[in-house]
């Protein structure tokens, strides 16, 4: 006996197996991002000082557009099957993937960029912060500013983007220093888990998308039905994860 | 019989299509928003908070009930969302409630 | 009607599955009655190991710092000079290794981590869920059966990272199975990193087993099998799939937070001015509590998941060895699915002494409350089934009657930790341990006793020896209540949790020459009880001897079973041929009637499987 409902619906609840499958396992992930969001509203709550302006908003502005876009070519690819289409479901999902690398692309700068950037601590009390130039044995050369004090690395509300200098610093001046990685503080802690688990879901969608635009056609062929159901339903898993970007940009890059 | 099928899918479906345009055209107008809102000084930080969620809510909505179908789906869908919906709040909310007692900011860096 | 043949034979789908091989037919299977069977030994074989944790926990509470008899050399070449102490005699040679501090946190840590989340979940959900739930409803096989088998190979993958972190240097986890920030991270060695990783693994696997059985119940019920009809077991496994499915991601967020605070030198747990000299140079700002409002946010559901399935089985084998229907049916559907919501509100009473506001502490007391009630439904309803009955004393049966007034104590002891008055003098005392003990051991695990003796037949064609069932059942029992009987009266006395020396620092405190009485000592009473719940543990032991052998043995030498429904069942496992085989049933099963129809007047014989449509 073959297991029913893979590609027919069933008639008391209307839906086919894989797409009670991924609606479970969605439900799931909504369970393990909205953990993730409920620790950082306690964790910001619970925070001193919170940083504001850390992130590059054209950059995550970019990033949104990018997986909305990716989001319309998804449904389009699905509904290019639905209508008989092949060629056009192609076209839509490789542009999908080209907006999934692209967006791994951004992101992957954006997290460079943070580990280069570094806040020095002076003995004489003085904070550097910007981008190392040079990581030399006895100096280090920083591309950035002297920061009026600690409040005002935090919270850059009221900076008026004046031009990065380079500065030299002996490291015998130096009392402390670290770079922006998820150790930094509870800010940098949260944005990089909640960003890289949002971009392993990325990097998993995008897989199975590219499974299945690349070898799809011989499915097609021979059940067309069981093929659109999972395109649909990979299709569900690309539209989760950009519902979950749709939160995560305002959350940690605008507020 | 097969064509005459699949001309009244593509024209059923054109209808799908073209919602799935609009949708996106309401997203990046919403995204645009959203950014903008937030460089507006509303006075305090939860009314901006507050707007942005605002905004995000009604992306959502659109990207879970047009791309996602969620507004056409079934009712067993429905319940299971529903069920996460409320556990979700349940997490968020106790949690947040029973910090609510503690001292605010005691110790500083 | 009823097949007659016992012995195994090959259906009609065995055909194009000949050339499967040996690696494809038994290790490598999408078949759910082969990944069941391999859940089942893999989790009894976990639950063995569990024990001898114990065992040599016990071993040392009742003779700290002396020397482990027939394992400690073992021991110490395993774990080294650090975690097993060397004994040395007046004469200063080594006579034996102790266990440390440390290696004994390490045995409770693990102990309690592998008897959760690699022995009785998967046993209970996992194993009976997989070869019977497809039956029950009269479906080929699970929905999805390429992620059934996956979700078993990351159950093994999580499992053998939980056993290899015993080897690293530094030993497994120390920290409890609660993992309680900062000390779990704050302990420079590995094995909390080993034991998240293994976490990931493990829910990984309950997440994609969850999908499965939600799915399989609600698309593969056969025609006619509506959610009405489904014996209690499929209702009770669907509850704790949702469970699994909904709890188990908070923890997983909260264990990718800890690893990144042990790996990354992040602070997401750990507090701003914690001045510990493992943690070096961090950030602060995190919050201790969030770790545990995340791990009891899973932590509580998981009791309920324990506790289940194994009301599941004994529901099944009370109707079948009663040759009556389950008294108020509905109900226990009801205050499954009521316990099954409830069970997400109510963790913050693992919480109360974390200094949380009156009225969110009541919120908690009040829910945790109401959804006690459920739960003596769920009793009352077992209890008044047996009335009238024309009950048949076997194996199953009697484990199952058993479990009845154990999960009884196990329950209403919970009560007085449910309230947070009477849980402030109790919290993290030996009552606790007693009380989920008493729930999960001659609880839980003697409905999956139950549940091996009463399927064993369908499985293998033969019964299981009656009498060696009736020594281990008897055997078990006595033992159990032995062993956890007392640790209620030491919890009430003040003995607390997780102490290596079982509190022998604390009886300085009681003066038993004057018998003068310090508020927190312990008597030398309560002392001794240690040695007695010891060899009450050793007892236990022994007394799951005759159950390996019986269970391996009765393979090939049981007792027949005769016909492929030896117990005269009404239920469709019953009603395939013996093993089923792949597909299970020959053609689509329809389902003309509800799951127990025992005894029905006027009726030929005192059952009628759920198939058999009706004669008229």
């Amino acid at each position: 006996m073959e297991i029913p409902y893979t590609s027919e619906i069933r008639r008391d609840t209307g839906l086919y197996n894989a797409k009670v499958g991924i609606w479970l396992f969605l439900a799931s992930e909504v369970m393990l991002f909205g953990a993730l969001f409920s620790s950082y509203i306690l964790l910001r709550v619970g925070a001193v000082e919170w940083p504001y302006g850390w992130l590059n908003v054209p950059l995550g502005t970019a990033n949104t557009l990018v997986l909305i876009t990716s989001s319309i070519t998804t449904v389009m690819a699905w509904a290019s099957l639905k209508m008989g289409n092949f060629g056009r479901f192609k076209i839509y999902h490789a542009i999908t993937i080209c907006c999934a690398i692209t967006f791994l692309g951004i992101k992957s700068y954006e997290y460079h960029d943070k580990f280069i950037h570094y806040q020095v601590n002076l003995k004489d009390g003085r904070i550097v912060d910007g981008h190392m130039e040079e990581n030399g044995k006895d100096e280090i050369v920083i591309l950035g500013r002297y920061a009026k004090d600690l409040h005002d690395v935090i919270d850059l509300h009221e900076r008026h983007f004046e031009k990065p200098q380079p500065i030299k610093i002996e490291r015998s001046e130096i009392a402390s220093m670290d770079n922006y990685g998820p150790w930094h503080n509870t800010y940098t802690a949260i944005y990089f888990t909640l960003t890289g688990l949002h971009a392993l879901h990325v990097i998993g969608g995008a897989v199975v998308i590219t499974y299945l635009w690349l070898f799809g056609a011989s499915m097609w062929k021979t059940d067309p039905e069981r093929f659109t159901n999972r395109v649909e339903v990979s299709g569900l898993f690309w539209h989760f994860v950009d519902l979950v970007w749709i939160f995560l940009f305002p959350v940690l890059y605008l507020l | 019989m097969s064509e005459q099928k699949s001309a009244n899918h593509d024209e059923h479906f054109s209808h799908h299509v073209r919602r799935y345009l609009y949708v996106f055209y309401a997203l990046l107008f919403g995204t645009l928003i959203t950014v903008g809102a937030s460089f507006i000084p509303f006075g305090s930080r939860e009314i901006n908070i507050a707007v942005a969620l605002f905004i995000a809510s009604g992306k959502a909505f659109l990207v879970a009930g047009y791309f996602m179908h969620l507004i056409s789906e079934r009712k067993m869908i429905y319940g299971i969302l529903g069920f996460t919906v409320f556990f979700f709040v349940g997490l968020m909310g106790l949690t947040l409630w029973s910090m609510a007692d503690f001292p605010v900011h005691t110790v500083t860096h | 009607m009823q097949a007659t043949h016992a012995v195994p034979h090959a259906g009609i789908h065995e055909e194009h599955h000949e050339d499967a091989g040996f690696w494809r037919t038994y290790i490598f299977s999408t078949d759910h009655k082969v990944i069941g069977i391999q859940y089942g030994v893999t989790a009894l074989c976990f639950l063995f190991f569990g024990f001898l944790l114990m065992l040599m926990m016990r071993w040392q509470i009742a003779h700290p710092q002396h020397a482990v008899p027939l394992v400690g050399s073992l021991l110490h070449s395993i774990v080294g000079d650090q975690m097993a102490a060397a004994v040395k005699d007046a004469a200063g040679n080594i006579v034996g290794y102790s266990i440390t501090p440390e290696l004994y946190n390490s045995f409770g840590a693990m102990h309690g981590t592998i008897m959760v989340f690699l022995a009785i979940v998967p046993l209970a959900f996992a194993a009976f869920g997989n070869y019977v739930v497809p039956l029950m409803i009269g479906a080929p096989d699970m929905c999805f059966p390429r992620v059934n088998m996956a979700s078993y190979q990351s159950y093994v993958v999580g499992g053998i990272i939980m056993l290899v972190s015993f080897f690293i240097p530094g030993g497994a986890a120390q920290a409890g199975w609660t993992s309680y920030s900062p000390l779990a991270t704050s302990i420079a060695t590995h094995g909390q990193t080993f034991w998240l990783i293994g976490m990931i693994f493990l829910i990984t696997s309950s997440l994609l087993g969850a999908v499965n059985f939600i799915a399989t119940i609600i698309q593969l019920r056969a025609p006619g099998m509506t959610w009405m009809r489904l014996p209690f077991f499929v209702w009770a496994q669907f509850v704790t799939a949702f469970l699994l499915l909904l709890a188990f991601p908070p923890l997983e967020a909260a264990g990718v937070m800890q690893l990144m605070d042990k790996v990354a030198h992040t602070s997401f747990f750990l507090p701003t001015g914690l001045a510990v000299s493992t943690l070096g140079n961090i950030s602060g700002g995190g919050s201790p509590l969030l770790w545990q409002h995340l791990f009891w946010f899973l932590g509580h559901p998981e009791v309920y998941v324990l506790i289940l399935p194994a009301m599941g089985i004994v529901a099944e084998i009370i109707a079948n060895n009663t040759r009556k229907p389950i008294w108020g049916y509905k109900s226990l559907v009801y205050s499954a699915l009521t316990i099954g919501f409830l069970s997400f509100i109510v963790w913050a009473h693992h919480m109360y002494m974390t200094g949380m506001g009156v009225r969110v502490a009541t919120f908690f007391q009040t829910t945790t409350m109401i959804i006690s009630i459920p739960s003596v439904i769920i009793l009352t309803c077992m209890f008044l089934s047996l009335w009238g009955g024309s009950i048949r004393f076997n194996t199953p049966m009697l484990f199952v009657m058993a479990f009845l007034p154990m999960f009884g104590i196990g329950g209403l002891t919970g009560l007085p930790l449910g309230f947070n008055f009477s849980d402030l003098h109790l919290h993290d005392t030996y009552y606790v341990i007693a009380h989920f003990h008493y729930v999960v051991a001659p609880g839980t695990i003697f409905a999956l006793f139950a549940g091996i003796y009463y399927w064993y037949p369908k499985m293998t064609g033969r019964m299981m020896n009656e009498f060696w069932g009736r020594v281990h059942f008897w055997l078990s029992l006595i033992c159990m209540n032995l062993i956890f009987q007392p640790m209620f009266a030491q919890g009430m006395a003040g003995m607390i949790r997780r102490m290596a020396d079982g509190g022998a620092n604390y009886t300085a405190a009681h003066n038993s020459a004057t018998g003068m009485e310090v508020v927190g000592g312990l008597s030398d009473t309560l002392m001794r009880l240690h040695v007695f719940i010891l060899w009450a543990a050793i007892c236990l032991g022994l007394a799951q001897i005759p159950f390996i052998i019986n269970f391996f043995w009765s393979i090939k030498h049981g007792k027949p079973a005769g016909s492929d429904n030896p117990w005269h069942a009404t239920t469709l496992e019953w009603q395939t041929p013996t093993p089923p085989p792949h597909g299970n049933f020959a053609k689509p099963v329809t389902v003309y009637r509800g799951p127990y129809e025992y005894s029905v007047p006027g009726h030929a014989t005192d059952f009628t499987p759920q198939n058999e449509p009706d004669k008229a």
